[in-house]
């Protein structure tokens, strides 16, 4: 991994961390001088009790020194927890922003995921990293300056021996060490995640279980996960054994260092306030290096989600806020020449087409063909490479996008439900709606008997992506929103697709319904969607070819 | 010369808010989770506390980890040994003694010095050894728990991962809590009798500190991890399910002109979460202050009272320093107990899968080996790697294993009497006294729209459900009185969501039979349309298919499934929707090939939504709502007006209409 300790695209791109972050690096220069503080004050107490006398400034200072750190470690778990806010907060704002910036076409396929899962909890990853590893990273640059800089006028030989011994370690980490120990660590987290396959097992204990396998693969499981654990403790040894070196090596420092102050105090030639104060700041210059090091690795994840805000957010094109003109609904619609190429394939080829106020039109061909690019055009979500839309003359590249999707209504292939009541889900295009007119559109979805059925009727708050309703009653409920929304264009993507016969009798009569009086574009593969339809367009390899209207609903 | 631990001094201070997370997540996915069947679990599994449950099932390591907790104690206190047998060295030598007397204090100091860093090596080997191996036996406990349970395992992955992390809590319960716990409190225990050895008042006071920073401080921060993970964690839910919302519904959104009102209302929700961990911040990192305070102000205070009692200088040095360590070391406890807190939940779900076969199994290993020993051969090993020499079974299967599916007593009648299945009270029934005969070599489909009973068909068949009416019996014998591992020799088959293993092809499909040739494995996969697909793999049988079978299609995965079914070869072949996920062209052919791959003289029960190719079966029953609606040969059915002659009209309109337009 490539991985830096810090990012410094977070000063960049979120501005409001950057007084925490100042903030968290001066508590770090405090932290230090605070160590060298409390060890020398431990040092004198010590060193007057050696003579049986209770120094009593000295106890002051070091009760007060200790008093101060304790405020430290506060402010600085304080300080670093606020950033994480902040910096998660403003994250969520970025990526959930650039959504809504860069439209559904950027949205779509496994960014999606990506982003929700970022967005969602994945950013809690960044905890860890502010609140246990940035503050330590200070430290790590902090105490051992101000350690040397504290022995250098105690004893100039001892720092001298701190100063050249203290890289080793990240020396020997950098050699051994943090990398590989990173890298090991992440390997057991996966051998664990995967748990010698338990996992799979367990997925598949309905199929096992119907070949009368369940049983007599408990065995195998046995076997699987010892067979997890030799190997999890192959990887162990190997990265405890990396950790003992940098102990050892942090060990045999401080008695390079210890060795001679004591053999000089015996010699009479230091005093025992200044031998103790080495002793007991010495170890404090090493600590905090390893200790950063150590916990590198648990702030991984964290970085890795850091990175993939910055890079999700970053590549996004620049957003586009338009305030063009406002295409009419009532208008005509004209494909000219338009050409849709993805990265890998071309959706469209140079199709020109006209729909007429009013026209019904059913799209129809292979699926992967281009049916929904053609909608996809429509709505503004996919911009065309080459040639142009218009509505009533207006070029929907240049249009006001708002205005214009607000006269039309879509029913997608598989409407996405949202984590709220079932009003509200109905009411998505119009948030002001009436209480009559959401029951008229729900009638007019025939959705009444659904709704009929739900314990709460209207007000049934559904799970997350509409958990708890079926296929069916989904549908009905994307029909049920365009019915509300009463727009003069609908577009419909294959609105019965994965449906029983039953759930699609019902939607049918519903769109039936909805595309009477408008202009509808419908995309179909069920030759029950093309009775209404006035013009059938065939989409093949992004060509568009018009068939006439022929009575169908028989096999030919 | 000392240093403190960087594991501990870790999780001591980034404690708090990395607790108060992991806390708040386990919080949130367990009130996921109570609905999807860890519910009977409830706060107190029969066992007791999880935590005792967990510690039961620890006997057989109990050795192991008393010597890991022991080497864990050593370890730390040799930290602060080390620390105070320095300092009295530098005291000491302040007094300009002859060398000899310091002799062996500096062998202490090296051997303190070398041996810590050697102890914490052995001790984590020793530990995660111990712990590692208890996992083995919870794995494989959780598995034989849910095995013998007749309820459907977690399906989604969601659960899935979740009970493979609750796994792990009995592993960082040990590990992060019990072992460094039970070590702080040996060595605050050790440290306080030394001192009571020089200075009983001095003892009586580092007592004091380490009450407050082993019990007071750690009680206190359990209590404000647990109310900031239950503040917490709603807010982190919903603002999971907003980002859901606005990046999966982020098309329906724009259409609708909704975008601006979601994203307003996530992002005051993600403000709101920020001031609210602002917030617990402030309370949660006190605690990790107060530690730092204990610690500073026992030391100040036991050199104090040493000087007072008249304790040699030299010795007061040694028990500040000390003091200062063992009090360090106790304040790990803060961090077990956040540790703690967040694995609670975790626990509380694990430990009755552990202990539903703790009675019946005190020996696990034992009782289980003899019996599966004989066909533990062709068992779904390690993805093929780890496995190598199990991958093709040495020892023929044993013939029990085959004779149930007709070399022995022939094909037998199964029968559906008046069978009735509810799955609620008051719930319209899913089967309603459904009558069926399927006498030997019998084929029969059940064919009707989705919900009208067809997979609790399937599921009564295979004894996953039990009729609440009626019954169904072979050659008279009911099927509840076969043992369930005895039953899928008799009838079973292809059954829904059936699972491809990360495993290779060839045992994939010997889990169907086990000890299958290499001539019945091409057999089956022929009829099933998987044998060209496998010669085309370089691996052939050997081919590895990913986790989940990703690297399969679709509809090589039916294929897979259908392959494996017809391997199996029981009696009475169930098909749940075999061509599920194939394109027309390829479902007909598969069905017709894996229809003439069943030997005449063997019963097929065929349950599909598609209608093409049911032309050559005996009988097509139509299910509706869990009553025949239709029943009669096909060429009957087209003939008669009703659903089935109307679906088949819909199916084949939709189809060939789709083909002539598309093709």
């Amino acid at each position: 991994m490539n991985r830096r300790p810090f990012d410094p695209r977070l000063l960049r791109q979120v501005p409001a961390a950057r007084g925490d972050l100042a903030l968290l690096a001066f508590l770090g220069v405090l932290a230090a001088g605070l160590v060298v503080a409390q060890a020398t004050a431990l040092a004198t107490l010590l060193a007057s009790a050696f003579t049986g006398e209770l120094n009593r400034p000295a106890l002051a200072g070091f009760v007060a020194a200790v008093a101060a750190r304790s405020l430290l470690v506060w402010a600085q778990g304080t300080v670093s927890a606020r950033l994480a806010a902040t910096v998660k907060a403003a994250l969520r704002a970025d990526l959930l922003g650039a959504v809504a910036r860069h439209g559904p076409g950027w949205v779509a396929g496994q960014r999606a995921g990506q982003l929700a899962t970022l967005a969602g909890r994945g950013l809690d990853a960044l905890d860890a990293y502010f609140t246990g590893y940035l503050p330590q990273l200070v430290l790590s640059v902090t105490v051992p300056v101000a350690v040397l800089g504290r022995i250098v006028f105690a004893d100039w030989s001892s720092a001298l021996i701190i100063a050249l011994t203290l890289p080793l370690i990240p020396i020997f980490g950098a050699l051994l060490g943090w990398q590989a120990q990173a890298a090991t660590e992440r390997q057991w987290r996966r051998l664990s995640r995967l748990g010698g396959h338990f996992l799979d097992m367990v997925a598949g204990l309905p199929t096992l279980r119907a070949f009368g396998r369940a049983k007599a693969q408990t065995d195998a499981v046995r076997r699987m996960a010892d067979g997890h654990r030799v190997a999890t403790m192959k990887t162990l040894r190997i990265a405890f054994l990396s950790a003992l070196v940098l102990e050892l090596v942090a060990t045999l420092s401080v008695a390079l260092v210890a060795v001679p102050v004591g053999i000089r105090l015996l010699g009479g030639g230091l005093t025992l306030q200044v031998a103790l104060l080495v002793l007991l700041l010495t170890p404090e210059a090493y600590l905090p290096l390893r200790a950063a090091g150590s916990r590198f690795h648990a702030s991984m994840e964290g970085l890795t989600a850091l990175d993939e805000a910055f890079t999700l957010t970053g590549a996004a094109p620049a957003p586009t806020t338009r305030t063009g003109a406002l295409p009419d609904g009532l208008g005509e619609i004209r494909f000219e020449s338009v050409t849709v190429a993805y990265q890998r394939t071309v959706a469209l080829r140079d199709v020109s087409l006209t729909i007429r106020p009013g026209e019904r039109v059913a799209i129809i061909g292979p699926s992967g063909a281009g049916k929904s690019t053609l909608l996809g055009l429509l709505l503004g979500f996919v911009t065309p490479t080459r040639g142009r839309v218009t509505v009533g003359g207006v070029d929907l590249a240049e249009a006001d996008l708002d205005g214009w999707r607000r006269q039309v209504a879509w029913v997608p292939q598989r409407a996405h439900l949202f984590a709220a009541s079932l009003a509200d889900n109905i009411r998505l295009g119009v948030p002001e709606a009436s209480a009559s007119a959401v029951d008229k559109a729900v009638t007019d979805a025939a959705l009444d008997d659904v709704i009929a059925a739900l314990p709460d009727g209207l007000d049934t708050l559904l799970g997350e992506r509409g958990h708890g309703l079926s296929s069916g009653q989904r549908q009905r409920v994307a029909l049920a929103r365009a019915f509300l929304r009463d727009t003069p264009v609908v577009l419909l993507d294959e609105p019965t697709a994965r449906l029983d016969a039953a759930a699609e009798a019902a939607v049918l009569t519903a769109t039936h319904r909805l595309v009477a009086g408008r202009t509808a574009l419908l995309v179909a593969h069920r030759p029950a969607l093309l009775a209404d339809a006035d013009r059938i367009l065939r989409v093949d390899d992004g060509r568009v070819t018009e068939l006439t209207p022929q009575p169908t609903g028989e096999g030919r | 010369m000392s240093e403190e631990r960087p594991a501990q001094a870790g999780s001591a201070q980034a404690g708090s808010a990395q607790a108060a997370q992991a806390g708040s997540a386990r919080a949130g996915s367990s009130q996921a989770g109570s609905e999807s069947g860890s519910a009977q679990a409830g706060p107190r599994p029969a066992g007791g506390a999880p935590e005792l449950v967990v510690l039961r099932l620890a006997r057989p390591y109990l050795n192991r980890l008393i010597s890991a907790g022991l080497l864990a104690a050593v370890t730390e206190f040799a930290a602060l040994a080390l620390m105070a047998t320095a300092t009295w060295l530098l005291m000491a030598a302040a007094g300009q003694p002859p060398l000899d007397r310091l002799t062996v204090a500096i062998v202490a100091v090296r051997a303190l010095a070398v041996s810590r860093g050697v102890l914490r090596y052995t001790e984590r080997l020793a530990g995660h050894d111990a712990v590692l191996r208890l996992v083995t036996d919870v794995r494989t406990r959780v598995f034989a728990t849910l095995a013998a349970r007749r309820g459907a395992p977690p399906r989604t992955g969601d659960a899935l991962s979740r009970l493979v992390s609750d796994v792990e809590a009995v592993q960082d319960l040990l590990l992060r809590v019990v072992v460094p716990g039970a070590a702080a409190g040996l060595v605050s225990v050790l440290a306080v009798g030394l001192t009571a050895l020089v200075s009983p008042s001095a003892a009586l006071v580092l007592a004091g500190g380490l009450l407050v920073a082993g019990v007071a401080l750690p009680a206190l921060a359990t209590a404000l991890t647990r109310r900031a993970a239950a503040e917490v964690a709603p807010l982190r839910g919903a603002l999971a399910a907003d980002a859901v919302d606005l990046t999966h519904g982020a098309a329906d959104l724009a259409a609708f002109g909704a975008t601006g009102a979601a994203l307003d209302a996530a992002q005051r929700r993600a403000r709101r979460l920020a001031r609210l961990e602002r917030r617990l911040a402030v309370r949660g990192f006190a605690v990790d202050a107060a530690g730092v305070l204990v610690a500073g102000l026992t030391a100040g205070a036991v050199v104090f009272v040493a000087l007072r009692a008249g304790v040699g200088g030299v010795l007061v040095g040694v028990l500040a320093v000390g003091t200062l360590s063992a009090v360090e070391i106790a304040l790990a406890l803060v961090g077990a107990a956040r540790q703690w807190t967040a694995l609670r939940a975790g626990l509380a779900r694990v430990a009755p899968l552990i202990t539903d076969t703790a009675e019946q199994a005190p020996g696990t290993p034992a009782t289980s080996t003899d019996a599966p020993k004989t066909d533990a051969g062709p068992a779904i090993t390690d993805g093929g790697r780890t496995g190598v020499e199990e991958r093709t079974p040495p020892e023929p299967a044993p013939a029990a294993l085959t004779t149930p599916s007709g070399d022995r007593g022939g094909t037998p009648d199964l029968r559906f009497d008046q069978v009735t299945v509810r799955y609620r009270s008051g719930a319209p029934a899913a089967l309603d006294t459904f009558d069926l005969d399927l006498p030997a070599g019998r084929r029969v489909a059940v064919v009707g729209p989705s919900g009208a009973g067809k997979s609790t068909l399937a599921a009564v068949l295979t004894g996953a459900v039990r009729p609440d009416g009626g019954r169904v019996t072979l050659d008279g014998r009911d099927l509840g009185t076969y043992p369930p591992e005895d039953l899928p020799a008799v009838v079973g088959g292809l059954l829904a969501e059936a699972y491809v293993f990360h495993a290779t092809v060839r045992e994939n499909l010997l889990l169907g039979r086990p000890g299958a040739d290499e001539l019945a494995l091409f057999a089956a996969a022929e009829a099933a349309g998987l044998a060209d697909w496998v010669r085309d793999q370089p691996d052939g049988w050997d081919t590895v298919v990913g986790e989940e079978g990703a690297q399969l299609s679709g509809g090589q995965r039916q294929r897979l499934a259908l392959a494996r079914a017809l391997l199996a070869a029981p009696a009475v072949l169930v098909l749940d929707e075999p061509t599920e996920g194939l394109d027309p062209v390829a479902a007909d052919e598969v069905l017709a090939g894996a229809l003439a791959a069943v030997p005449a003289g063997r019963s097929v029960l065929l349950i599909s939504h598609r209608l093409s190719g049911l032309a050559g079966l005996d009988e097509i029953v139509v299910l509706d709502a869990g009553r025949i609606i239709q029943r009669g040969r096909h060429a009957e059915l087209i003939a008669t007006p009703g659903w089935y002659r109307d679906q088949w009209t819909l199916q084949q309109a939709a189809e060939h209409g789709y083909l002539a337009v598309s093709g």
